[in-house]
């Protein structure tokens, strides 16, 4: 069982794709590390040696931030944004779309499903500040 | 695209003059401002810039943080307070 960086990788694939199941290495990132291993880009995961699994330990750790550490760094850049209060920290609290972009429609991936605000409510409440 | 890195970053003239001079005379005021386009540069660490956002001029005590944004990013010009009739958001 091939186990980098915590994850399991994906038995049946090649390993250059087996590799960007890692949160932090895509395709260029894996055949820059396969490369630098010298790995055959398509060998399968489980055909991997041991020999070759600890080559490819060796040419992630300390090279490529993966997995929680990069989680980490993102979430401090995204904490740093929110702390200072700019335009961007304050869109990262309020969960819309920072760079820019419309929210009189779409934005669903920051907003999450749709919540229907209803227009039923009467008299019964006091309209807000 | 990104600014020229020859040039440096863009601050207004005007405000650097104030900050300058606070920063000669080591005292601290208010300095008000409409340029919200100017970065924030590390000499102004430690200022209170109010920064106009159209109506009001919205005080913003610069931190080290800060230093690279531009201050018009520290004073919303839109408020919006919700829909009537929707539910309290959860976020702050």
């Amino acid at each position: 069982m091939a186990r980098i960086s915590g994850i399991d990788l994906p038995r049946d694939k090649r390993i250059e794709m087996g590799l960007t199941y890692i949160y932090g290495i895509g395709l260029p990132t894996a055949q820059k590390i396969l490369e630098r291993a010298g790995i055959d880009p398509n060998t399968r995961v489980k055909n991997l040696t041991e020999d070759e699994e600890k080559k490819l330990r060796d040419a992630i750790d300390g090279q490529v931030r993966v997995e929680g550490d990069l989680r980490r760094e993102v979430a401090g850049h995204i904490k740093r944004l929110t702390d200072i209060g700019c335009y961007r920290g304050v869109r990262h609290r309020r969960g819309l779309p920072v760079r820019g972009q419309r929210t009189k429609t779409n934005a669903r991936t920051r907003k999450g499903p749709k919540k229907t605000v209803g227009a039923k409510k009467k008299a019964t409440t006091a309209p807000k500040k | 695209m990104g600014r020229s890195l020859k040039k440096g970053p863009f601050t207004a003239d005007h405000l650097m003059e104030k900050v300058e001079r606070l920063n000669s005379t080591r005292e601290k005021r208010v300095i008000k401002t409409w340029s919200r386009s100017s970065t924030i540069v590390p000499q102004m660490v430690g200022h209170t810039i109010s920064v106009h956002n159209g109506k009001i001029h919205i005080p913003v005590f610069v931190t080290e943080n800060m230093v690279g944004h531009k201050l018009g990013e520290f004073s919303p010009t839109r408020t919006f307070k919700g829909h009537s009739g929707q539910e309290k958001s959860v976020v702050k």
